[in-house]
């Protein structure tokens, strides 16, 4: 690892006032667990790290008649124990007690775990989001891609977005809060994530100069739920596909549809086609197999994932049934 | 420094002596000859150019800071530390230790390196093995993840601290009685493992035991032994 400088600042303001114009030049450090590894690997290499786990602040849930507000370093330990989370959000609360290790909950954060880095094997070996080789040839479209994207993988980013957890607040509508020495903002969780497009840009908008400070989610009372992965092993581990399901009910039939997949593109994919068949219908065997075949309809698997579309559509047509079923609780 | 290398002797001797410090023909320990080499071998620190406190300053690039250095930002000064080591405080064990460290070094480097804690051990070194498996403030972390400046003030445990006198722990005989060590890399990690597991719940379910050392891996295979540990532990302990 680079050696640092080091700031452990007690207020947003300060905190962003010591972030920099550019990436690369300053790192904000929460959990740690995945800028820690990075920078090890000189992924990244910074030389200023400002501690934020001094703005107390920023830890901890709040619920009230809006919803539910949680500070960006709640670690994910203490979200997947909350009793409002476990209540409320069942689809969450599963995402979060089955992602990464007991260990990695206890020390990563919510705003961390929403800004790591792709887990792309080509960008964690120091080739870049964008890899190509000398002659501009994109490395990983007939490269080593069978963990890579099936959806939004036209342009040159191949990777996949690597929350886990992701999926199921975007599914709930959640919203983000960010602040900046320009001021505060705030955008729905699905419009942080874009597709890169050139090797400078990263897989969020965040600007360099900014901290996540908390994300909020909506009611979610009358809403059926469910979070569903497939993966190789049962924990600890990637999963291949992940869709997380909100559906609001009018009595037996669908009136509104969220559902999210993970790990089928380089950012979290909102399946709006089959959000889409499946509004107005009643949850049934064949309507959510209907739904969960026009989640993939446009995929293109590159040469060695072929099998992931199988996996995402199973995973899409599991967590409907499941939601529509009493969900995740 | 070539006749300072241990021979494989005196390795295979080290390795046996139940944790204690050999020493070899040249009087050297394997573990001083490594802080020795260490030493030598490390590249001297420059300081170079460090950020502007603030992005409202048209300089990216400021005066190089020294350790213990203050920048203004947003109208407060902030303290900054590094990149040189300084002096920093634990709490391991119930002890008070102290050191000067850069902020790049991890707990678990710390822990290892300079206050020969060398129970937590570093195998991957990215937070994936659990072989540097700590309690901090009762809640296992990866110590190869943490950096030993923010463990400072907060109340660490290492696997060294459950032995009273020769005395094994519990969990550690549990080990013993069911076979659950081979080539014992991942045991200590483990061991820490699962007293957070039994600290949290005395009698965890078969599902309680599996999810609770789910961040520990044993490349020998010896799961099943540490599964039937913790049944005896289960059994045995009191709620």
């Amino acid at each position: 690892m680079k050696s640092f400088e080091y700031a452990s600042p007690t207020s947003t303001e300060q905190a962003v006032s010591l972030l920099a114009r550019e990436w690369g030049q300053a790192e904000i450090l929460a959990g740690g667990t995945d800028l820690l590894a990075l920078m090890k690997d000189d992924i990244v290499a910074p030389r200023r790290l400002v501690n934020i786990k001094g703005i107390t602040h920023l830890e901890g849930v709040s619920a009230d008649a809006r919803g539910l507000r949680i500070g960006a370093l709640t670690r994910l330990s203490d979200l997947a124990g909350h009793a409002e989370i476990q209540r409320g959000y069942p689809a969450l609360a599963e995402a979060l007690i089955e992602s990464a290790s007991p260990q990695i909950r206890n020390m990563a954060t919510l705003g961390g775990n929403l800004c790591q880095r792709p887990r792309c094997w080509y960008f964690r070996n120091g080739f870049g989001l964008l890899p190509e080789d000398e002659t501009g040839k994109e490395l990983i479209a007939q490269g080593e891609n069978r963990y890579h994207a099936i959806l939004g993988n036209d342009g040159p980013a191949k990777f996949v977005s690597p929350s886990t957890i992701v999926p199921a607040l975007i599914a709930y509508g959640a919203t983000l809060k960010l602040e900046s020495p320009k001021g505060r903002r705030e955008l729905p969780l699905e419009e942080f994530y874009r597709i890169p497009t050139t090797e400078a840009e990263r897989e969020h908008n965040l600007q360099p100069y900014e901290l996540v400070t908390e994300v909020s989610l909506p009611p979610a009372k009358y809403a059926s739920a469910a979070h569903y992965e497939i993966r190789h092993r049962q924990a600890f581990d990637w999963p291949l596909a992940v869709a997380a399901v909100v559906l609001r009910m009018n009595g037996r039939h669908v009136q509104s549809a969220r559902i999210v997949m993970g790990q089928v593109a380089p950012v979290p994919w909102l399946a709006q086609e089959a959000a889409q068949a499946l509004t107005g219908k009643i949850v049934s065997a064949e309507t959510a197999k209907l739904a969960a075949a026009a989640a993939v309809r446009n995929a293109k698997p590159l040469s060695q994932n072929a099998f992931k579309v199988r996996l995402a559509r199973v995973a899409v047509e599991r967590a409907i049934l499941k939601a529509a079923s009493g969900g995740t609780a | 420094m070539g006749n300072q290398y241990p021979k494989r002797g005196d390795l295979s001797r080290d390795a046996s002596s139940r944790g204690g410090e050999s020493e070899d023909s040249s009087g050297v320990s394997r573990r001083e000859f490594l802080k020795i080499s260490g030493a030598s071998a490390a590249a001297p620190l420059l300081a170079g150019s460090l950020l502007a406190g603030s992005l409202a300053g048209e300089s990216l690039v400021s005066e190089s800071l020294v350790c213990g250095s203050t920048i203004l930002a947003a109208g407060e000064v902030v303290p900054v530390y590094g990149p040189g080591p300084l002096p920093m405080e634990f709490s391991i064990n119930g002890k008070e230790y102290k050191a000067n460290l850069e902020p790049r070094v991890t707990l678990l480097d710390a822990l290892r390196d300079q206050f020969d804690l060398t129970g937590a051990k570093r195998v991957c070194d990215r937070g994936e093995c659990g072989a540097c498996t700590v309690l901090v403030d009762n809640r296992t972390v990866y110590a190869c993840s943490l950096l030993a400046i923010e463990a400072q003030g907060r109340q660490i445990l290492t696997v060294e601290s459950l032995m009273q006198r020769s005395a094994l722990h519990p969990i550690q005989q549990a080990f013993v009685d069911h076979d659950a060590s081979q080539c014992g890399f991942c045991t200590p990690g483990f061991v820490v493992a699962c007293k957070a597991v039994l600290d949290k719940n005395p009698k965890p379910t078969v599902d309680d035991i599996r999810r609770g050392l789910s961040g520990n891996f044993c490349r020998c295979g010896t799961y099943h032994g540490i599964q039937q540990a913790m049944a005896q532990l289960a059994l045995t302990q009191k709620t």
